[in-house]
């Protein structure tokens, strides 16, 4: 246990040197701030105004960021480590390779996530003070997808960090993923497959195995469930299970894809050579 | 103490190491030399656990690579190309005294004792060390803990002389209290400090023999030089020796396991060389 905190105290702590992770907060925070300078607060579209529009944009621009940057510095910084030696000496001293291994993917959890849920956290303590008024139950699943989205490609950035054998090798391979998650969103390539009349089974399991889309649609069931906005498979599989249940499944789906793709890259790490 | 049973490694179609069968005994302390990609590093690796090969390495019959732990906790390391460390040296000591459950302050004194102020350093970027700062910080994290165990590579190649005269010092103090293993391209850099050689090439044991073990590692031989001409080229040699004088009369130290290699480099300049005393001083406690 010692050595697991120790590591992901460490992880944190060089992430907060970083310049990544000031560049990170900065995106995050400044789009909130944009947000607000921009009087979102004060539109009113489809029905929804004051912080639940604010939260609504921000859940969808996270869509686009924030996989690409979990995904990216992850990588970088893990399969970097081994390239450049850090690994040959940091795993010379008495620490297991599980606590090395989950004590860097905790530690990095909690870099990646928090910049986005405090942008988040410091729009609703505003909106408080200036009395707009914040809508709980929203910011509460909001920070919950933000959780399962944040691990789950954490899970995937630290896979493909175990099985790349170099930086580059592990970069590309990681914005290949992210742009093929994009691209398998419902309207996108999932829409011409339905134009297309492939079978509608392999449509709905695409787009209930895209943790990308999954967390598209939770941010906006809540709010406008109409297919043109969800997308046809989205649609139909939200017509099946019913909105609370594809909440749920949409914050444990992520987790659980997370969770398996670092517990491969976990193994891969065990079983291969370490520097 | 520490067995290499039949040990080969092999990258994608690469032998590196064929076949290796090895036992070292507690009291030994080995020179592991051989060529560039004779194997050293990877059978080094191996013995931390880092590598995975077939056959057996086993250090009081546990795996390193099984009870990482266990094995690690017992060994020193030093590598030979300090690790592009962002953290500050504080931190990286912290945590290795953290993990190696001792007390930071031993290692601190190590590094102290080595030349290096503790406290100028502690909140600099480890990597933003000179080559011989870093060397010093990685001797104190490897020595200042307690490891029967040293592996070394390379670990004197960035010091001083006076940081030279002080790490033998170290090693000569915990000289018979487990295994020593330091690996050199170059015997003489070594040979001083070692009782057993092991010359690797082409990834197998080339050679496993034993040295006469008649240095002092701590002690220090006073030199008197006295050239037939100035030179500028032998002065500076003479100057990263640490020694003082100017002309063709030069005086200094020469660190007990160092005479071999000061030695050798005298003897590139052997037509300059009219007078050479070279006697062996108090062992100093520096």
């Amino acid at each position: 246990m010692r050595a697991f905190l120790r590591a992901a105290r460490l992880d944190i702590a060089e992430s907060l040197r970083a310049r990544w992770f000031l560049f990170y907060s900065m995106v995050f925070g400044g789009i909130v701030v944009l947000l607000f300078v921009f009087g979102l607060t004060e539109s009113r579209i489809l029905g929804f105004t004051g912080l639940s529009r604010l939260l609504v944009t921000y859940i969808q621009l996270c869509v686009a960021i924030l996989p690409i940057f979990v995904l990216i510095t992850t990588v970088r910084s893990v399969a970097g480590d081994r390239e450049a030696g850090v690994f040959e000496y940091m795993l010379s001293l008495p620490v297991g390779l599980a606590a090395w291994y989950w004590g860097k993917m905790v530690g990095r959890f909690t870099v990646v996530f928090l910049p986005v849920f405090l942008a988040m956290g410091g729009a609703a303590l505003w909106s408080e003070y200036s009395e707009i008024g914040v809508p709980w139950d929203l910011f509460t699943v909001y920070t919950a997808l933000l959780v399962s989205l944040s691990w789950s490609f954490l899970g995937f950035g630290m896979l493909i960090s175990a099985a790349a054998r170099s930086p580059d090798v592990a970069q590309t391979g990681a914005f290949l993923l992210w742009l093929v998650l994009l691209l398998f969103l419902d309207l996108i390539l999932l829409g011409i497959m339905v134009r297309e009349h492939l079978p509608l089974e392999a449509v709905v399991a695409i787009a209930l195995a895209n943790p990308l889309q999954s967390f598209r649609t939770a941010a906006i069931l809540l709010f406008d469930p109409q297919m043109v906005v969800l997308g046809p498979a989205a649609y139909v599989i939200l017509d099946e299970v019913g909105a609370r249940g594809y909440l749920a499944f949409a914050l444990a789906w992520p987790l659980l894809l997370g969770t398996v793709a670092a517990g491969w890259g976990y193994r891969i790490f065990r079983r291969g050579d370490l520097p | 103490m520490i067995s290499f049973v039949n040990v080969t490694k092999t990258f994608k179609r690469a032998r590196v190491l064929d076949g290796v069968s090895l036992d070292l005994a507690k009291g030994d302390r080995i020179a592991l030399v051989g060529s560039n990609g004779a194997g050293k590093t990877t059978l080094i690796r191996c013995l931390l656990g880092e590598y995975t090969y077939d056959g057996k390495v086993l250090v009081d019959g546990l795996e390193p690579r099984d009870k990482r732990s266990q094995v690690l906790a017992r060994m020193g390391f030093v590598p030979q190309i300090p690790p592009p460390l962002k953290m500050p040296v504080g931190e990286l000591l912290g945590f290795a005294a953290s993990v190696c459950r001792s007390d930071p302050q031993d290692m601190v004194r190590v590094i102290e004792s080595l030349g290096l102020e503790y406290g100028r350093i502690r909140k600099l970027p480890f990597v933003k060390l000179s080559g011989g700062m870093k060397q010093k910080t990685l001797i104190g994290v490897a020595l200042g803990r307690p490891a029967d165990i040293l592996i070394m590579d390379e670990p004197a190649a960035n010091l001083d002389p006076e940081a030279r005269h002080v790490f033998f010092r170290l090693l000569a103090d915990r000289r018979d209290d487990g295994i020593m293993l330091i690996t050199s391209h170059r015997l003489d850099e070594v040979a001083a400090l070692v009782n057993r050689v092991i010359e690797m090439d082409m990834g197998k044991v080339a050679l496993d023999d034993r040295v006469a073990d008649q240095v002092d590692m701590a002690s220090r031989l006073s030199c008197r030089l006295t050239m037939s001409r100035a030179d500028s080229a032998f002065a500076r040699a003479l100057g990263e020796w640490g020694f003082t004088g100017s002309g063709v009369d030069w005086s200094g130290w020469v660190n007990g396991p160092d005479r071999l290699r000061f030695l050798g480099m005298l003897s590139r300049y052997t037509g300059l060389v009219a007078g050479l005393d070279l006697r062996e001083a108090e062992p100093c406690v520096a």
